[in-house]
């Protein structure tokens, strides 16, 4: 990678302009009739002035300096980094899908609403789940949704007490997070040696204000929960509900269903599953299934088909409420809808069986060099430690930087928190056997480095354009913005 | 064979050997039976790209588009022209099939772009700390109020009538889950009332949000609601319009502890609602309660300036239940689009466009008067967006207008519309507009 750090700011050139307006009259005309004197900007704008041909140049050169999917293999375990297909770029790209207004009358969305209604179908025949809403933005946001709902619940009933919701300490982060953010209690209980749901501790956690359990199946261990049906039976007979962490949903897509396993509310994240870009961090989308009992605690508005017709049904008394502006991600909800279409039943299925055939080999062949805490079959992921003792002081990390050399992006580290130097690696359905067989070389050939070369991994990366980042200085005096050099 | 799975029969059967099963199904005996799903999903079997278009052009060509008839809807969504360097250079797979920045030294592209968002947000609003972007303004408004929430002890967080609809929507969900109150406040000549503010501000205040231009288009005394707020140990809190912030006072200079808006209109397209992109900034005081991801400037090992995520024991992933939001991915790739808008637009362009939104508004909103179909209703000073009497019955204003190509107005009362105009309008369509409803 070629070496870049200019910031826009950087470049700019007093007088050179990027971009001119129709109208040029309408530009030049006098704002102060139009305001008070004390409505108005004192203040400098101090934007960058620089020419179209430089901004283009810039952002190609900062795209230089980072790795996509599109550039090699991406394990990021938990985050399904797959193959993201361009015809759905095309597709949400339509003026007829992206220029429309939510604001227009429903007459004139009829198309989209329709798109809208048949994703939704098709997500519920995926999850086995009653009713679906796609106005969460992203996984989080899907789960905040779905335990407003369990809140909701449980208001209903008057069982205004049930504030305790039990996670396992696998779980993501976002998690107890949500489970704050909707007003509720985080209940951590211990998982097993193997990584699954201790029922005991579960049994334990659960009293009088228990509201319910948050799963994620396969865990983030890449597990399947074995126990799932007792696991169910005893959160639904002490009135808890279920809440499903769609995070992983790749494993298992027409193997087992959510809805099935008793799972009342679960959130899927399409750009995970489906296949829609990660955009750097986003825009993702999280919409939520429910169980026809809850599906009145829904985010209005609801979208109803009446015989012919689309309509979007705001007359929800029982609704929680909105949860986001509008309808949802609907941009990111017709690529995930281009790809169900595409990949079909059977393409589904087939994703799911070699998204774990994959990780399975993987995990075979990288427990000969690696120590695996939980040696069981796996489902789309699995688990390694980097705990080699303390004989050269190399860590997760230091492999994890050592992979940047062999250019691959690196498996999710340090998590989950219950394995000692985690190292989580998803290689998605969307790999090769020899793209796999690249990365197992290169991990076999860091693992005989540990050994007989551990500066080497110290001093990792060394073939990226910049080095290790000191982000405890970093944080201790933040930068967070820009700001010219005094003359 | 799937054009998206590369794994042929010949590779699964050597796969399957070395993990040492006989077939597929055997990877998935930990479920247990009595849950597996044995059957076939009621979906229609794999489509190739020539039939996948041919169904989704289906769906399209049901839609009436903003392409397809003027648009002069707003509301916090607006048809704002997108420059063609904002698409090309987003779509770039670099930055598009990426994920969160967590490898800084291969994610260069994607922090230094995030820094300087955060940098141009800064500048815009005259703010001191700006996170990496929300879902959306409304979101972001709930996390400001939680902001509130999170800083001062009461428990009432007031929100002035005039502010759209959907974001107080959401923020009445996000608060009343935890139990907090929503105060709203009344409004006067289509603006929220200052003096209604005064009489019902309390100790019990944590925080105040007021819109300028409103949902209706005009401009709100922001600094007046803040101060009585400060007053009250309780933060102000403003919801901008960020293209009107090269022309109007910013929330730094009004005085503002928390800024939130929405920048669909730099360089992202309309989407029926989503996805766009909330952005938030606020005084050096409340940085580390802001939600989300932030970069920040920092040196590599060699001394090379580098970016990377920073400030994150407020995030999810280290505080779990002790976070400031749980907020995890958020609209990164709609924020590079806004990030090269602003650039493109820069110094000048950008202002200049504020004036050619501001002043194509009120060339309309004069002559549609002048027509003789349309009265003032409100006193106050606007920039794009503005409200009128119809003279004539609204449905059947609506009904010519969609005769005549021109997407149906906003109905905000009886017998109230709006108007919003932007720079993508030119003066041939505003004049179109104007014989259209001469038409009548």
């Amino acid at each position: 990678m070629s070496s870049y750090d200019k910031l826009i700011f950087e470049l700019s050139q007093p007088g050179r302009i990027g971009f001119t307006l129709a109208d040029e009259e309408f530009s030049n005309v006098d704002y102060n009739q139009f305001f008070n004197e004390d409505e108005l900007r004192t203040s400098e704008l101090d934007f960058p002035e620089i020419n179209e041909t430089e901004v283009v140049r810039h952002y190609t050169a900062l795209s230089n300096l980072n790795f996509g999917v599109d550039t090699g293999f991406y394990p990021l375990g938990s985050c399904t980094m797959k193959y993201n297909p361009k015809i759905n770029e095309e597709i949400a790209g339509n003026p007829k899908f992206s220029h429309i207004h939510p604001e227009q009358p429903i007459e004139d969305v009829q198309g989209t609403l329709n798109l809208m209604y048949d994703c939704s179908e098709a997500l519920a025949e995926i999850t086995g789940m009653d009713a679906i809403s796609l106005q969460p933005a992203a996984g989080s946001h899907g789960e905040l949704t779905g335990l407003m709902i369990m809140k909701a619940y449980h208001l209903s009933r008057g069982d205004h007490h049930r504030v305790n919701i039990i996670v396992p300490d696998s779980a993501h982060g976002t998690n107890p997070a949500s489970a704050n953010m909707s007003g509720f209690n985080t209940v951590e209980i211990k998982s097993k040696a193997n990584g699954a749901v201790d029922v005991e501790a579960l049994k334990a956690a659960i009293d009088e204000n228990f509201a319910g359990l948050m799963l994620t199946n396969p865990s983030t261990l890449g597990l399947f929960e074995r126990n799932i049906e007792e696991i169910t039976k005893i959160v639904h007979e002490a009135g808890g509900l279920l809440y499903y962490d769609g995070a992983n949903m790749n494993a298992i897509m027409s193997q087992v269903r959510p809805g099935d396993m008793g799972f009342d509310i679960i959130h899927l994240n399409l750009h995970k599953t489906f296949s829609t870009p990660h955009g750097g961090g986003g825009p993702g989308a999280g919409p939520i299934g429910v169980k026809a009992r809850l599906e009145k605690f829904l985010p209005f508005p609801v979208l109803e088909k009446q015989e012919e017709k689309f309509v979007l049904n705001y007359d929800r008394p029982d609704s929680i409420g909105k949860i986001k502006n509008y309808y949802g991600n609907i941009g990111i909800v017709t690529r995930a809808y281009t790809y169900i279409l595409r990949m079909g039943r059977d393409g589904l299925k087939r994703a799911s069986e070699v998204a774990v055939l994959n990780a399975n080999y993987m995990q075979k062949r990288l427990k000969a060099h690696y120590h695996l805490p939980i040696d069981e079959l796996c489902k789309h992921e699995f688990v390694l430690s980097g705990n080699f003792g303390l004989t050269h002081g190399i860590n997760t990390i230091d492999i994890a930087k050592r992979l940047l050399d062999f250019g691959f992006h690196p498996p999710t580290i340090y998590f989950p928190l219950i394995i000692d130097q985690a190292m989580m690696v998803e290689p998605t359905e969307t790999e090769s056997l020899q793209s796999m067989d690249k990365f197992i070389d290169a991990m076999i050939k860091i693992r005989g480095e540990i050994d007989t070369d551990p500066d080497i991994l110290h001093t990792a990366p060394n073939t990226t354009h910049i080095s290790r980042i000191d982000e405890v200085e970093a944080a201790r005096n933040p930068i967070i913005r820009y700001m010219k050099e005094e003359a | 064979m799937f054009p998206y799975i590369p794994v042929s029969k010949n590779d699964e059967k050597h796969m399957l050997d070395i993990i040492g099963v006989g077939n597929i199904d055997d990877l998935f005996v930990d479920i247990p039976e009595n849950v597996r799903f044995r059957g076939e999903l009621k979906l229609p079997l794999q489509k190739s790209e020539i039939e996948i278009r041919q169904i989704m052009n289906g769906y399209a060509s049901k839609n009436i588009s903003a392409s397809d008839k003027l648009c002069f809807l707003g509301d916090g969504t607006y048809d704002s022209y997108i420059p063609s360097i904002v698409p090309y250079l987003t779509s770039r797979s670099e930055f598009s099939t990426a994920y969160t920045p967590y490898q800084p030294e291969i994610s260069q592209g994607t922090l230094h772009g995030i820094f300087e968002f955060q940098s141009l947000v800064c500048n815009l609003t005259d703010m001191d700390a700006s996170n990496a972007s929300m879902y959306d303004g409304p979101t972001a408004a709930a996390e400001a109020a939680l902001m509130a929430f999170d800083k001062s002890k009461g428990n009432t967080f007031a929100i002035a009538s005039t502010v759209n609809q959907n974001t107080i929507d959401v923020i009445t969900t996000y608060l009343k889950y935890r139990n907090h109150e929503v105060l709203i406040i009344d409004q006067k000549d289509l603006r929220a009332d200052l003096e209604d503010f005064k009489a019902k501000a309390s100790k019990d205040l944590v925080g105040v949000l007021v819109q300028s231009p409103n949902r209706y288009g005009y401009l709100e005394d922001v600094k007046g609601f803040v101060e009585i707020a400060n007053e009250n140990k309780a933060i102000g809190v403003m919801y901008a319009d960020p293209s009107s912030l090269a022309l109007l006072k910013t929330p730094g200079e009004l005085g503002v502890d928390v800024v939130v808006g929405d920048m669909q209109q730099f360089g992202n397209a309309m989407n029926f609602g989503g996805p766009h992109i909330g952005f938030m900034a606020a005084t050096a005081k409340l940085m580390r309660k802001l939600p989300g991801r932030i970069a920040g400037q920092a040196k590599d090992r060699r001394g090379n300036r580098a970016f990377v995520l920073t400030l994150q024991a407020r995030e999810q992933h280290i505080r779990r239940d002790k976070a400031a939001s749980n907020i995890c991915s958020n609209q990164a790739l709609n924020a590079l689009s806004s990030t090269i808008y602003m650039s493109l637009l820069g110094k000048t362009g950008l202002k200049e466009l504020a004036i050619n939104n501001t002043s194509k508004a009120h060339y309309l909103h004069d002559v549609l008067i002048k027509t003789g179909s349309f009265e003032k209703v409100s006193n106050g000073n606007f920039y794009r967006e503005f409200v009128l009497r119809s003279k004539v019955d609204v449905k059947t204003l609506n009904e010519h207008l969609n005769k005549n190509n021109i997407l149906s107005l906003k109905v905000v009362g009886t017998d109230l519309v709006q108007f919003t105009v932007t720079e993508n309008r030119t003066k041939s369509e505003l004049d179109y507009l104007i014989q259209v409803v001469e038409g009548l």
